[in-house]
């Protein structure tokens, strides 16, 4: 192989030097532009060295004069988003509940961040505006488990229903069955009785005795007509709202197993602002007393 | 110029030197900042390893494939911290063999799913996702409550996490099975399980029957993304 580096005539370009049977390989130079870009490229890597985090050690890593970090970056920017939004949330922070409903700015901004709250945390449950589903109650209607007034309903979302937190609503319906505190016959006696309480009975005389079952070991809780109590989060049991369900099967398994649904203590996730807006937002589905 | 191509490629013993040095500057390159990966990890508390009803509810939602569809990594961004809460650190996979940070949100990501829903609706929504999520197009895992969960290796399963460089501790090891069914049983006494394995929920499987593989999937679902008490950690903490 030859390796005499000639001019070519008819381009005017040296060759390489190669040659194969005649054939000579031409060193066609880089262009200027892609050559001067080429090294723009590692003069600017020089300058990212000295600018931003880039060199590894044993310890960790140089910084960087201009003391970027990613995730500082992502911090100023949540910053500036509670920067816009602040002069709403530090109203809605300071005002009470019922000020909030009272003044039409503050409302329309509470409802608006509620929505987005709700969807993103409670929909999954309660459904989307809060229509409920079997075990989680509708927050439209105005039937209240815990009490309907904003602040019930504040104090629902804060701190939950039979969680860890010590303020959470708590209560418990005994397993009256499963546990033998009754037994089969009083429970479908009890159960005949609640079918009472909405006209659905078929026979008196498990009525007459499911009443004093019901008077016995109900009342407490869930009242002497089954109107219910708020302050144990004990359901009516005489109007068409039910949270399992009001046919005769679902009751007897409600009074032999007990239910005890819960919610998680939303103060511990969401920010204070967050859960006074869900609490307006929710009062002003349709049920809010 | 000294080294001229027909220099290095006509001397067999310089082109092999050469070519090794090259190599070796490309080898360094990548190997060394590996060395320096512990200086990566956030040092914050709370993070510890599985307990075993979690570590086999991981073992599902990995046999199931839910990362293919979920990720458990909250990236640092002001739109997935605003919905999803505080951004994933490294810490908080470190005991994870092998990670499932995911790469598709098919699903929302699950990184701080933990408490966020009661136990009873996970099980709703494992069981049939559209009655409780009526637009979800989530398959249903219904078969996961009919499945008992096979935990005899348990403890050989500790061991095995624990050369990969997971501190179970001997104790741990020893009280595997016992754990577990603690930590499922929803009369039992948790005391020992919490006191080994702190902020584990307790309690999600069924009074009656055996463990099932939907009460070890909740167990680990209600655990990701709680360990860490971000009230404790300033912003600058977790400059990397």
């Amino acid at each position: 192989m030859p390796t005499k580096i000639e001019k070519d005539e008819i381009t005017g370009t040296e060759t390489t030097g190669h040659e194969w049977d005649g054939i000579k390989e031409l060193n066609t130079p880089l262009p200027k532009w892609w050559v001067y870009i080429f090294y723009a490229t590692i003069a600017w890597s020089l300058v990212y060295f000295v600018l931003y985090p880039a060199i590894p050690s044993l310890s960790g890593h140089t910084n960087g004069t201009l003391g970027y970090w990613s995730r500082g970056e992502m911090n100023a920017s949540l910053e500036e988003g509670r920067a816009q939004r602040a002069p709403f949330v530090n109203r809605i922070r300071a005002a009470s509940l019922e000020d909030i409903r009272r003044t039409p700015e503050l409302l329309n901004f509470a409802i608006a961040g509620g929505r987005v709250a709700f969807a993103e945390n409670c929909a999954p449950c309660h459904q989307a505006g809060g229509a409920g589903t079997r075990g989680y109650p509708s927050l439209a209607d105005d039937v209240w488990l815990w009490g309907g007034t904003i602040a019930d309903i504040h104090q629902s979302i804060a701190y939950g229903v039979r969680n860890a937190n010590e303020r959470s609503r708590t209560s418990q319906m005994p397993r009256f069955g499963a546990d033998g505190m009754l037994d089969a016959a009083q429970i479908q006696d009890v159960a005949e009785f609640v079918l009472s309480l909405t006209n659905r009975s078929t026979d008196a005389a498990r009525v007459a005795r499911g009443a004093t079952v019901f008077a016995e070991n109900c009342v407490s809780c869930h009242g002497d007509r089954g109107e219910g109590n708020v302050e144990f989060g004990a359901p009516a049991l005489n109007g068409q709202v039910w949270l399992y369900g009001g046919d005769r099967a679902t009751i007897v398994e409600s009074i032999t197993n007990s239910r005890s649904g819960n919610m998680p203590a939303w103060s511990e996730r969401l920010d204070d602002a967050t859960v006074k807006m869900l609490a307006v937002y929710v009062h002003a589905l349709g049920g809010g007393r | 110029m000294a080294l001229r191509h027909a220099t290095i490629e006509k001397n067999v013993i310089l082109l092999a030197v050469l070519t090794l040095v090259t190599v070796v500057i490309g080898g360094l390159v990548q190997i060394i900042p590996l060395f320096t990966i512990e200086s990566t990890i956030e040092r914050v508390r709370g993070v510890r390893p599985y307990s075993p009803l979690e570590l086999m509810g991981r073992n599902i939602y990995i046999r199931e494939g839910c990362y293919v569809c979920h990720s458990q990594q909250i990236r640092a961004f002001r739109d997935e911290v605003e919905r999803y809460g505080h951004y994933s650190l490294a810490a908080e996979s470190m005991f994870d063999h092998p990670f499932q940070w995911g790469s598709k949100r098919t699903g929302p990501d699950l990184a701080r799913v933990g408490g966020k829903y009661s136990n009873d609706w996970h099980v709703a929504h494992l069981i049939d996702p559209r009655a409780v999520v009526p637009e979800s197009i989530m398959p249903a895992y219904a078969f996961l409550a009919n499945r008992p969960l096979q935990y005899a290796d348990m403890p050989r399963h500790l061991s095995a996490l624990r050369a990969t460089g997971v501190p179970y501790s001997d104790e741990m090891i020893a009280n595997a099975i016992a754990d577990l069914e603690a930590q499922a049983n929803p009369e039992g006494d948790p005391a020992a399980v919490l006191r080994r394995y702190p902020r584990a929920v307790a309690g999600v499987g069924s009074r009656t029957g055996p463990v099932t593989e939907m009460d070890a999937l909740v167990a680990y679902l209600q655990m990701l993304g709680t360990l860490v008490d971000f009230r404790d950690v300033r912003p600058e903490d977790l400059r990397q």
